[in-house]
């Protein structure tokens, strides 16, 4: 019982995880209609925006380690340490959940620029050649990161107070033993936030829906006298701002690196494909099944029965889910199907 | 039989009388001068060449990246030594020393470079490239075992020795060795020897343990070796658990050992698989727990000082193995450390000294077969006994060509002064604790001459 109450959560918040970045890829696809390879990446610069955001709160006054003469060792202490003593560690601590405040603007205006600069010429295009263009860009992204961090992932830890574990079967009645991480449970929270944030925001906004009744029909809205490509671009950002702190909140669960974008990149497209290309409730039903049923496949019982199971379960369903229903679990009618 | 003469007075027999004499005096020169022959067929002599390549292929690319910066860093440092320039490194402290500073067997050493991106076929294509195309007479690096075991077999099917970087699987000098292939660093079998001992004094005897594995080569013979160590301390193996390369997110791996009794985790997993699963472990707060009376411990059997920086603060106090440190205080180890450090600005890693010293101990090799000729360079590699290059005394065992060195058990460090001083040293293990039969993996090495 605590074993599979574990593996609930756990597929609570990998599925958290994989709606989030599922969400911002069918944004884009159900209004620009852009297959957008560059998804990862966004998800990869929102977690460096973490770790960018960190590196500037810990900026450091470096004392010269005088015993060590053939290279150079530092003995470093952060100026805000310096300058504020406690609160300065205090807001050091913080630097994850703070560095959300810095993403949202770094992100809207790569999303913005990558819009307006890249996909925008490849509206008319077809999909294979946008997924030449956005796969493109992604490997450009990440060579840029690699060239300024490194490849080495970067510890991004949580703030000291949500480390620990939350000792969640106390408060339910399963015991003691059954503990889960704060800041996972957070970061369910937070995804959950952030989806009812998106899917409010387009339900119940004027600009919302105009934008979704543009989904529908682009060419009524036009003339309607509404600009629809601006709104579009818009959306855009808006679809890398929420990659983006999917990102930014994942960097303590996974330390930062170029490549966890493409790490990514794949299974959000799976995701998409099996929840439906253009449908948002889709993409966020998918990703909670996905998880949930990775998270399952990985218990010993079940991998005793079906050996390797843990590493085949996403595909297999996304085959099965194909062969049954073709347009994905809630795919709209004529999308994708041309 | 006639013996008919022709118009010009010779017999079909005169013929080949002569025929048989001209070749063994043709060839007669050949008979005198050890392996001539061979020599001036082996692939990529230099011949009278001012110059030879070397082929130093390590990730540029990927996960390891970092990692084969590092060792490219250190085979530039090495080419610089042997052609005397720079403050010779290791040149100074090796013994016995046949090199010159003067490059190798009076010819400058040049390189090229190639990217394994740690993926097998890649850097076989790599390997290839450089041996067929650039001509490289011998080629090295690499930070898997899945890479050395790929590329150490084109070695032996093209006749160009490979000098191993970082691997660590039993099989490379196990089932799978190859007679042109030589790995300077440690093994799997010999982390789990070097472990035990440590082990035992700071966990006792009866502990039960939890692996979580690397699917690949590497991961599955270090789970062997340090499952064979724990249970013969007698601690009991809960689980053995097989995790895919890149996983990420372990912590669908990770809630299962919360209630499964054990009171020990053992991370079989490297590079980044290392770094997500050691955080994640931490985050599930194994590190906090009390299991059948006993605080909950992690080991990880394979350490090395950029995984250390990629973990952060998760890996204090958690024991491990490494090749080599920095901090090391023989003589050996100081000279590198300073000839690197005074050259890039940082110390070397683990990666970067091997990779320094298996070039030397090439080069070190062509000076005593007074020749590039592969089949006498490995005679001369076989059974070389050496010292002063980090580790104590080193034997390069000829039955299986895996070095035999003191092994450090380190401990990640609670108060590190530096930003590089991560590991802490626990103990040197002398190499005897660490040695094994080398018939126990199986294999054949393979012929000298292909």
């Amino acid at each position: 019982m605590d074993a599979i109450f574990l593996q609930i959560l756990n597929g609570l918040d990998k599925g958290g995880a994989y709606a989030l970045i599922a969400l911002g890829l069918t944004l884009v696809f159900g209004t620009l209609g852009v297959v957008n390879f560059a998804h990862g990446a966004l998800f990869m610069l929102g977690a460096f925006c973490s770790v960018t955001f960190q590196k500037l709160l810990t900026m450091s006054k470096q004392v010269k380690d005088e015993s060590i003469t053939f290279f150079d060792a530092f003995k470093e202490q952060p100026y805000l340490e310096i300058w504020f003593g406690d609160f300065g560690t205090t807001i050091i601590d913080y630097s994850v959940p703070l560095s959300i405040l810095f993403a949202i603007p770094v992100m809207l205006l790569i999303g913005l620029i990558m819009e307006r600069g890249l996909i925008r010429h490849f509206y008319k295009r077809t999909h294979a050649e946008q997924i030449l263009v956005t796969f493109g860009l992604a490997i450009v992204i990440q060579e840029i990161v690699k060239s300024i961090y490194g490849a080495n992932p970067i510890p991004t830890p949580a703030p000291e107070i949500v480390s620990g574990t939350a000792p969640i079967g106390v408060l339910i009645g399963l015991g003691e033993s059954v503990v889960y991480p704060w800041w996972r449970l957070i970061y369910l929270a937070f995804s959950g936030m952030i989806i009812t944030g998106v899917f409010a925001f387009l339900n119940y906004t004027t600009y919302g829906m105009v934008v979704r009744a543009g989904m529908m029909d682009r060419e009524t809205v036009g003339m309607l006298g509404i600009d629809v490509e601006r709104r579009f671009t818009v959306v855009f950002g808006l679809a890398a701002v929420v990659t983006g702190l999917a990102g930014v909140m994942y960097s303590p669960i996974l330390p930062p690196d170029y490549h966890m974008g493409m790490d990514f990149l794949v299974l959000s497209f799976v995701v998409v494909v099996v929840g439906g290309m253009g449908s948002l409730g889709g993409a966020v039903a998918a990703g909670f099944l996905l998880g949930m049923l990775q998270s399952f496949a990985s218990m010993n019982e079940i991998k005793s029965i079906i050996p390797g199971i843990d590493q085949i379960i996403i595909y297999l369903v996304a085959v099965v889910v194909l062969l049954v229903r073709p347009r994905g679990l809630l795919g709209r009618e004529g999308v994708m199907e041309d | 039989m006639s013996d008919k003469k022709n118009s010009a007075g010779w017999s079909r027999r005169d013929v080949m009388k002569a025929a048989g004499a001209f070749s063994a005096a043709g060839a007669m020169p050949m008979f005198f001068s050890r392996g001539a022959w061979a020599e001036e067929t082996f692939r990529n002599n230099p011949g009278k060449a001012a110059s030879i390549k070397l082929g130093f292929n390590v990730p540029q690319t990927g996960a390891y990246a970092d990692e084969g910066a590092d060792e490219l860093r250190a085979f530039k440092l090495a080419v610089k030594h042997l052609n005397g320039e720079g403050d010779g490194g290791l040149m100074n402290t090796m013994k016995p020393l046949s090199l010159k500073g003067n490059g190798v067997l009076g010819k400058k050493v040049e390189y090229v470079t190639g990217d394994t991106q740690t993926k097998s076929d890649a850097a076989r294509a790599s390997a290839k490239r450089m041996i067929e195309k650039d001509g490289v007479i011998m080629f090295s690096g690499g930070s898997s075992s899945g890479v050395a075991i790929a590329v150490q077999s084109l070695a032996q099917e093209m006749g160009v020795i490979f000098m191993a970087g970082l691997t660590h699987s039993n099989d490379t000098t196990g089932k799978d060795k190859r007679r042109y292939g030589f790995r300077h660093f440690f093994n799997a079998k010999m982390s789990g020897a070097a472990l035990g001992p440590v082990l035992k004094k700071e966990m006792g005897t009866d502990r039960s343990v939890y692996h979580l594995t690397a699917d690949y080569t590497w991961g599955w013979t270090q789970e062997e070796s340090i499952k064979e160590t724990t249970e013969a301390l007698g601690w009991k193996t809960i689980k053995t658990v097989k995790t895919p390369v890149g996983a990420g997110d372990f912590s669908q791996y990770i809630t299962p050992i919360l209630n499964s009794g054990a009171d020990t985790l053992i991370l079989n997993h490297y590079g980044k698989d290392m770094i997500n699963s050691l955080t994640q472990a931490v985050q599930f707060g194994l590190r906090d727990k009390e299991v059948n009376g006993k605080t909950f411990e992690i080991i990880v059997p394979l350490y090395s000082r950029l995984m250390a920086q990629g973990a952060g603060k998760n890996l204090k106090g958690i024991l491990g193995t490494t090749n080599w440190n920095w901090a090391l205080k023989d003589e050996g180890s100081k000279a590198f450390v300073k000839s690197f450090g005074s050259e890039y600005g940082f110390p070397p890693s683990q990666a970067a000294h091997t990779c320094y010293v298996q070039t030397l101990l090439y080069a070190n090799a062509c000076e005593m077969a007074g020749t590039f000729y592969p089949p006498e360079v490995i005679k001369q590699l076989e059974g070389f006994k050496f010292d002063g290059m980090g580790n104590g005394a080193t034997e390069y065992r000829a039955e299986d060509h895996q070095c035999f060195k003191d092994v450090l058990v380190v401990r990640g460090n609670e108060n590190p002064t530096s930003q590089f001083d991560l590991l802490e040293i626990v103990q040197e293990v002398p190499r005897s604790q660490v040695e094994y039969d080398a018939k126990i993996f199986g294999g054949e090495l393979g012929p000298y001459k292909v």
